[in-house]
């Protein structure tokens, strides 16, 4: 069974398609990258997926239920996760406080008035577990408005590792980063066992490339090629549309 | 923290014994009715603080909840099915507001707020036969629960304050819950608390609700102070001046909204006896407030006090830390 199956997707806002009969399928421990130039429709492709958006024509399973009209907050809960491509964090508070509301979406605790955020130590404890997985553990109660661009990158995974995934979406997770950045998330990312599948949608040929089985190149909202890496590479089609010459 | 609890300990006792160090039964009337607006204003700072809702229809729903009460008292029911039926009505009108107003947020919400407190407003003025239109409804007695009578201005005061203290108390849980942080991470991140599996609406829904209990709480306990409610009471004004007492004390914060009631009730009350413009010398503070400390009296007095206790203590630190590398 597929953990992530797109049918003839369609999107356009007013006369633009930024979607246009766009295919998918990925299968269990698979690592998915997406390439294309800007504005091929590759975060629209992931707010499609997470239901952010809703789409035009066509269907999304996940793990083999259809989730096309599933709302996007229901969806994490069937053990889907993402990134953002623009840091969407919770400047206010620390970090673990971050990767616990990440916990408490999945928990039906998060409606009780009550009890004592502070005082669960299970999710704090989860939450500290998930930020060892990012080597963020040292610097937990750090304020948000504290750390660095290449730390707030981090913690942007570890929220998302913290709902234990079966897929997580991860748009441009390199992003801005510096190198020695760009090697500490890589290797988070490398470290992630095979039964959480990834998709990611990345800039950064050389660490994506070395990610990616299989790539999927997008352009103006069309799959228009699938392959793995050597075959992506090679093909003149990528050449042309990605690489520019 | 022992310096917090000993400040609370001495707030505490500063309130339980008002009657007895106040010159008078005008200014322990002034007492209760700083109390009850502060629970008003605790009410909206759920949607103004925590939320990161801009209401300016609250005085409608306070003004209802009065409504309520004295329209079952003058219809000869007791002071019993009075209260509850008002918070009944209370909670009902916010959740009406709340369906209608929740569809958008920032300035679509305060503006659908507004209109519908204009709504009211415009209903008690012109639904004479339920309202009495300008004149208003009279309530002629206080309530007398366990034969404890409310009629003089200390039993009132008590009544208010036990209240007061229960509202304050539970919205120091609220704040502190699980649900506290997750309505704080739909003010903050709307979009990814959706992506993080949370019913944001329905967090938001919920937290009307909250606000609408406390609302109702305080429009009754003022129908009961004043006894007697006219359409003024719901006016534009007064939606404004609760919001002035949030965002002065301080939104976000538990002890914000007390000290904006507070203040706005004193000048109100008791400066506008010494002084003719109290309307200008309010304005005046505010605009003081918004120049010296735009997150409000509260968090600014408490960033005022950490910078001064650094720079005295700043001469003494680097002589300890010198030996240090």
């Amino acid at each position: 069974m597929s953990v992530l199956t797109v049918t003839g997707l369609c999107k356009s806002f007013g006369g633009l398609h930024v979607t246009t009969d766009v295919d998918l399928n990925v299968e269990p421990g698979e690592r998915r990258l997406i390439i294309g130039p800007n504005g091929a429709g590759k975060t629209t492709l992931f707010n499609l997926i997470t239901g952010e958006i809703n789409p035009d024509k066509g269907s999304i399973h996940l793990f083999g239920q259809d989730v096309t009209k599933v709302p996007s907050r229901r969806r994490p809960h069937l053990g889907m996760a993402r990134t953002y491509q623009i840091i969407t964090l919770f400047p206010r508070d620390s970090i673990v406080h971050n990767v616990s509301l990440a916990l408490l979406g999945l928990s039906p605790l998060r409606w009780n008035p009550i009890i004592d955020m502070k005082r669960q130590g299970h999710i704090v404890e989860h939450a500290r577990a998930a930020l060892e997985r990012v080597g963020l553990a040292h610097i937990a109660e750090r304020p948000l408005a504290q750390t660095s661009y290449g730390e707030r990158r981090r913690v942007e995974i570890a929220m998302a590792l913290a709902q234990n995934p079966k897929l997580l979406l991860l748009d441009e997770p390199f992003a801005g980063l510096s190198i020695d950045e760009r090697r500490d998330v890589q290797q988070c990312l490398m470290a992630i066992p095979r039964d959480v599948t990834m998709v990611m949608i990345e800039h950064n040929m050389d660490v994506a490339l070395e990610f990616a089985e299989r790539i999927t190149l997008l352009h103006f909202g069309e799959v228009i090629f699938e392959g793995n890496r050597a075959e992506v590479v090679a093909d003149p089609r990528t050449r042309e549309v990605y690489l520019g010459h | 923290m022992s310096a917090r609890l000993i400040a609370l300990g001495i707030a505490f006792a500063t309130l339980v014994t008002v009657p007895y160090w106040m010159p008078g039964d005008y200014y322990i009337n002034v007492a209760s009715q700083i109390l009850f607006y502060a629970i008003f204003a605790l009410g909206l700072n759920v949607l103004v603080g925590y939320a990161g809702l801009v209401s300016l229809g609250h005085a409608g729903l306070f003004g209802i909840a009065a409504y309520a009460t004295a329209y079952m008292l003058q219809t000869g029911y007791g002071h019993t099915a009075a209260i509850v039926v008002a918070l009944i009505v209370g909670i009902a009108s916010m959740a009406v507001y709340a369906v209608l107003s929740l569809r958008s947020t920032g300035i679509g919400f305060i503006m659908i707020t507004l209109a519908l407190g204009e709504i009211l407003w415009g209903l008690a003025y012109r639904w004479i036969s339920l309202t009495g239109g300008d004149n208003g409804i009279s309530v002629r007695t206080r309530p007398e629960p366990f034969g404890f009578s409310l009629a003089s201005p200390n039993t009132f005061y008590y009544t208010t304050l036990i209240i007061f203290l229960l509202s304050v108390a539970a919205m120091a849980v609220l704040v502190r819950s699980p649900f506290g942080a997750s309505l704080m991470g739909t003010r903050d991140q709307p979009r990814r608390m959706n992506a993080l599996g949370y019913h944001v609406w329905m967090i938001r829904f919920y937290a009307c609700l909250v606000s609408g209990l406390l609302t109702a709480v305080s429009g009754i306990l003022f129908v009961y102070y004043t006894q007697f409610i006219s359409p003024q009471t719901l006016a534009l004004t007064s939606s404004a001046e609760v919001l002035l007492m949030v965002i002065s004390g301080g939104a976000g914060t538990l002890l914000g909204p007390i000290v904006g009631a507070t203040l706005v009730v004193v000048v109100k009350t008791v400066v506008s006896g010494f002084i003719e413009r109290w309307n200008f010398l309010l304005g005046a503070v505010f605009v003081a407030i918004v120049i010296l400390m735009p997150e409000g009296l509260v968090p600014g007095s408490a960033r005022l006090w950490r910078l001064a206790w650094r720079k005295l203590n700043a001469p003494a630190k680097t002589a300890a830390t010198e030996g240090e590398p």
